[in-house]
């Protein structure tokens, strides 16, 4: 079905892509060698992770406003724990964030589902609890380079086949996830449970559930992010990646995901972040003040988000045969 | 057969009754404890100038969430009101180094604020978008504007009587800015509860469809709310302004949260619909005594927004839990 | 007609005993209201059961309680004869009860196969769902029921039609013993109907049960084996249906003389008032023109989904038809909106009374006096004392019961709800009043009060539009009846011509 396929989000955002690649190109030929874009990659890599955790919560009609406190607060744990025992393998750590973000994941998740508070309330009011108790575990202070391991710092940046790890995670958690959303029973039903609730309990579906579990994962990635966060920056601190949120819920729209739920794609997340982060890299290298990154990348939100509901639009029921025939 | 009609009262409970079984006088009980926990744990707070110089925490904030209490309870939302005032008082500032004299600054201000509304109301009446993924773009877009402008450079140099707005006093202890958000305080009660603007808000938001088949112009009344906040926070810009004498485009960052918390806090329900401007003011209150009680004691206001972010989901877990708990 | 003397030659003989699916003296309540109140029904393998009744009759209720979307408060369920109990959705359909509901209820965004396989679709190796496997058995499902339909397909890529046939594949796919079809020819063209009529044949052969619902009676005695009817939430008859003539279930889903029920009404008409002059919309109606006189009702007749709502949402300002023109009293009137429908003096009184008529969390005055603030207030200012007023002398006329006029409208029966709507559009004092399906869902007592003040209004000089799916409430209460069949006026007629077989063979195009 070709026609299906030029005509989907992803491969239009992948023109978009290609197009300011181009224009760029002409200013500043060095910004697309390989080397270069492959920096570009890394530098979005985190976004890319959090705006796929960001794209299974808002399918399913919500939001999670809380995903860069979650990571700051997980990056300041694992932190704290590299300090204190500084012999601790890198694995056990990578385990602990992922553990720690799901759990603050699960907390939102909670809440949403089992007290039917509205998602924007509470992961508005778990930011700032988030936010304050990294100030009461690291007293206001920052952890810097020199206090980490060594191995704790390494690991995002050790390369492999020519690619950072931070990179690889990347790769790997857009391969995971688009299995997850394409062949899984909870995958469809993130789909299902935001795209039309009412017919997914019909279904059987426990819609409640299905927004606890994305909430669990979009904080179990917040948490990995955290990690990679703190060990490649070397530095944590209470305001660390203060307001990133917004950056991840603009990857999500520019992406295609719909903020009314059931629509959205793993790649589409990922093509939104890159947007994002080419833009970021490519301001200073084409001697445009980054100042102007913030204007850019509102713009492009509410672009894409005109666009996407133009191409929502919703169709009457067509009751006159000529009408559906001529569609 | 007799005479079946019965006679069907106005009201089974009288307003008052109603009133003291709601939200508002919870919350002003709230409000009262703590001012007395206040009053009893420091010297400093029963003083008439500390006192004044609490309600500088919350006046600003005040002004945009009356405005944004209508928004929300009509079922919309602005996170773009710290933005614009932003936008304002960068405005405000690059008119300063041209020459123009307080009156002209004020009418800027203003006229930023409105236009900025009416953008914010133009894209989410006429095309039809979700508010809040638009006013996460133009969030970005306002401040995005203000950081082309000015970079990392600070307007100042505002003009003397320009100053009366956010330091003068008009009696006393008594504070232009207080005496102006009782104003407002007041207007805002009128249009709510008073008029029949207030009750096409309510009936917006207690079902947007059902209103606009009742001859309510749905789209009219959420563009002069989008307008109204936009006003309010460039009033609000003037006052900051003035108070701080500079302006930088990080001026009132993470605003919108504390805005919105405040109207949550307040009793209005964010998913639309009801809510009351007293319950705002009261709400604006508490979190004006818990950020000034908490500072009297040297606790850094970081960890102030822990007590902030539990009463937000508190208030709204506890009465929901103790239902569950009943049943 | 091959398929029934292949019918006949089979062994129908055996009546089996047990039924798969039974239902003992279920009742269901909601808030003020009684759903069901003890019914029975059983389905047999092999046969078809036709489920009949008014709508409000309880047979959407008995399909969720059938199939674990609501609990009944009284009686069981019984699969095979022992009890049951259905606590969500799937619980249902482990056993094997399916069912295609009234409105599609599935999901725009997923593929046709998806929607198909839904919450049990196959798996391979990792335990991910086996996508491959899962379009071939969509594909052979699909071309089971003559549907040919890319299982690749978006679901929002489909027309309504095609739309109905993937949630009659989801049914199948479902390793069913019960299949539940909640009116399903209501969106269908008539070679469609005829395709899923062999369908269900083929669904006995293989012996499955049956539940089918319906309003056409033909399609019941052309497939029905037996029969069950309900009358406001009651079992009211059941039987085979060789043994029942059409004037008899018509008389038990009824219940009474359909002369009885309505109000005598003089029947004399004033001045034209109003009129429409080809009214047309690029895909829901064309080419409708007709005119109204004062005093009189005007009856629209139609099956679901002819387009009668949305000519009459288009008329009030709702949606913009694409040509068309309106005169009120004599004058051009342009309308953009309901408020300049209101402004002109057309309201309307929707179906979705929960949605569109109410503000159910509102109170009763407040709803009332909404469109009529400009009259009950000073200035823009509100005044309690005057809306409290307006709203009493409203409700008054229309006997509503209620604690207090500060009551929320969602507390209120549906019945006294409607009449806060139809109150509500009166207090505006309102040239032509729009009924959309007016007594749907409400009880017989509402019932008839609604329509004696349908009749009191026309006495009074005021325009009436009334739409109605129950051929004896068209009947008996309009002077004049207009048929529409997919968008357009099929015919209009009065006096002695209005009769239910007219109505239903241009309703249906036969």
């Amino acid at each position: 079905m070709p026609k299906q396929i030029f005509t989907s989000r992803e491969f239009l955002l992948t023109g978009a892509i290609v197009l300011l690649l181009a224009i760029i190109a002409t200013r500043f030929p060095a910004f697309i060698a390989p080397s270069n874009l492959a920096n570009v990659f890394n530098d979005t890599a985190p976004l890319i992770l959090l705006a796929i955790g960001q794209m299974i919560v808002i399918l399913t009609r919500c939001i999670d406003l809380s995903v860069a406190a979650n990571l700051a607060l997980t990056g300041m744990v694992v932190s704290m724990i590299n300090v204190a025992v500084p012999g601790l393998p890198v694995p056990i750590i990578i385990f602990v964030s992922v553990a720690f973000g799901a759990l603050l994941g699960m907390v939102n998740g909670i809440l949403v589902w089992k007290l039917e508070i509205p998602p924007i309330v509470v992961t508005l009011g778990t930011m700032t609890i988030f936010r304050g108790t990294i100030f009461l575990l690291s007293e206001g202070k920052w952890i810097n380079a020199h206090e980490f391991s060594e191995p704790f710092k390494a690991f995002p940046r050790t390369e492999l086949l020519g690619l950072p790890l931070m990179s690889w995670i990347a790769i790997a958690a857009v391969i995971l996830f688009s299995v997850v959303m394409s062949r899984t029973t909870l995958g469809r039903a993130f789909y299902a449970a935001g795209g039309n609730p009412h017919a997914a309990t019909y279904a059987g579906i426990d819609v409640g559930r299905t927004q606890f579990w994305a909430f669990t994962i979009s904080g179990a990635l917040a948490g990995l992010t955290g990690y990679l966060w703190v060990s490649r920056f070397a530095v944590a601190f209470v305001d660390l990646a203060g307001g990133f949120e917004l950056s991840v819920v603009a990857a999500c729209v520019i992406g295609g995901v719909a903020i009314m739920g059931g629509i959205g794609s793993v790649v589409g997340a990922m093509l939104g972040a890159l947007f994002l982060g080419i833009i970021s890299n490519a301001l200073p290298v084409v001697n445009i003040s980054p100042f102007w990154q913030l204007a850019i990348s509102g713009s492009a939100i509410i672009i894409a988000v005109a666009l996407n509901a133009q191409a929502n639009r919703e169709k009457g029921r067509i009751i006159l045969k000529r009408a559906e025939n001529a569609t | 057969m007799t005479d079946t009609t019965r006679f069907i009262p106005d009201r089974l409970q009288s307003p008052l009754e109603r009133r003291l079984k709601s939200w508002e006088t919870l919350l002003l009980a709230v409000a009262v404890s703590i001012f007395i926990v206040n009053s009893f744990t420091s010297p400093y707070f029963l003083n008439a100038w500390n006192l004044s110089d609490m309600t500088f925490n919350f006046t600003e904030k005040a002004m945009i969430a009356f405005a944004m209490a209508l928004l929300i309870i009509a079922g919309e939302i602005d996170l773009s009101v710290a933005s614009i005032i932003a936008l304002a008082s960068t405005a405000m500032g690059a008119a300063v180094q041209i020459g123009i004299g307080t009156p002209g600054l004020v009418l800027i201000g203003l006229g930023v604020g409105l236009i900025c509304g009416a953008f914010n109301g133009f894209l989410v009446t006429k095309l039809g978008l979700p508010s809040i993924v638009v006013t996460i773009g133009t969030m970005s877009l306002f401040r995005g504007i203000s950081y082309i402008i000015l970079g990392d450079q600070a307007y100042r140099g505002y003009p003397s009587d320009f100053s009366f707005f956010g330091q003068g006093y008009v009696f006393w202890v008594i504070s232009f800015e207080f005496v102006l958000f009782a104003i407002i305080a007041l207007i805002y009660f009128v249009i709510l509860h008073n008029t029949n603007f207030g009750r096409a808000v309510y009936a917006i938001g207690n079902n947007p469809v059902g209103a606009e088949f009742s001859g309510i112009r749905v789209a009219r009344v959420k563009f002069i709310l989008f307008l109204l906040t936009g006003l309010m926070s460039g009033v609000a810009a003037v006052c900051l302004t003035s108070r701080l004498a500079s302006t930088r485009p990080s001026i009132a960052f993470g605003w919108e949260l504390e805005i919105v918390t405040m109207v949550v806090l307040g009793g209005v329900n964010i998913l639309g619909g009801s809510g009351t401007i007293p319950g705002v003011v009261i709400a604006a209150f508490v979190m004006g005594l818990v950020t000034f009680g908490l500072g009297l004691l040297n606790v850094p206001g970081i960890v102030m927004s822990i007590v902030i972010g539990l009463l937000l989901i508190g208030v709204i877990a506890l009465p929901r839990l103790w239902e569950k708990w009943k049943s | 007609m091959l398929m029934e003397t292949d019918q006949k030659s089979a062994p129908t003989g055996a009546e089996p005993k047990v039924p798969v699916l039974a239902l003992r003296e279920v009742t269901k309540t909601f808030p003020g209201v009684t759903a069901l109140s003890e019914v029975s029904l059983e389905l047999f393998p092999g046969k078809v059961t036709a489920l009949v009744g008014e709508n409000g009759a309880g047979k959407s209720t008995v399909v969720k309680i059938m199939t674990g979307i609501y609990q009944p408060n009284g009686g069981q369920i019984e699969i095979d004869g022992s009890p049951v109990h259905f606590p969500t959705a799937q619980d249902a359909g482990d056993v094997g009860v399916t069912a295609i509901h009234q409105e599609t209820v599935l999901f725009d965004e997923l593929s046709v196969a998806e929607n198909v396989f839904l919450g049990h679709a196959p798996r391979g190796r990792f335990g991910l769902i086996d996508t491959s496997a899962m379009m071939d058995h969509s594909r052979e499902i699909l071309d089971g029921i003559g549907a040919s339909i890319d299982p690749r397909t978006k679901l929002k890529d489909l027309g309504i039609a095609n739309k109905h046939l993937v949630a009659i594949a989801r049914a199948l796919s479902i390793d069913a013993r019960v299949v539940i079809m909640d009116e399903p020819t209501a969106a269908l063209s008539q070679k469609e109907i005829e395709e899923l009529y062999e369908l269900v044949e083929e669904l006995k052969a293989q012996g499955k049960a049956i539940l089918f619902i319906s309003h056409k009676f033909d399609e019941i005695f052309r497939i029905a084996d037996s029969y069950t009817v309900f009358r406001d939430g009651a079992l009211v008859g059941n039987g085979a249906i060789a043994d029942v003539t059409e004037a008899e279930l018509v008389k038990l889903m009824v219940g009474r003389d359909v002369s009885q029920i309505f109000p005598n009404r003089e029947r004399n008409t004033g001045d034209e008032i109003f009129s429409v002059d080809g009214y047309e919309h690029p895909t829901e109606f064309a080419d409708i023109s007709f005119t109204l006189r004062r005093g009189e009702i005007l009856g629209f007749y139609g099956l679901v989904g002819a387009g009668r709502s949305e000519f009459m949402q288009a008329l009030f300002g709702i949606t913009r038809p694409s040509s068309g023109k309106v005169t009120i009293d004599g004058e051009d009137a342009i309308i953009r909106s309901p408020a300049d429908a209101v402004g002109k003096g057309i309201v309307y009184v929707p179906e979705d009374r929960g949605r569109q008529g109410a503000i159910t969390t509102l109170p009763i005055f407040q709803n009332v006096t909404l469109p009529s603030l400009d009259r009950t207030s000073k200035n823009g200012f509100l005044r309690l004392a005057e809306e409290f007023k307006l709203a009493r002398e409203y409700t008054e006329r229309l006997d509503l019961r209620a604690a207090s006029l500060d009551t929320d409208v969602g507390n209120l029966s549906g019945g006294n709800q409607q009449k806060v709507v139809i109150a509500k559009w009166l207090a505006t004092q309102p040239k032509v009043i729009i009924l959309d399906e007016p007594t749907k869902g409400i009880d017989i007592g509402s019932k008839a009060a609604v329509h004696e003040f349908m009749a009191e209004l026309a006495a009074q000089g005021l325009a009436v539009i009334m739409i109605s799916s129950e051929i004896p409430e068209v009947l008996g209460m309009s002077d004049r009846v207009i048929v529409m069949r997919e968008g357009r006026i099929a015919t209009e007629v009065t006096g002695e011509d209005m009769t239910p077989e007219t109505l239903v063979r241009h309703a249906a195009g036969i």
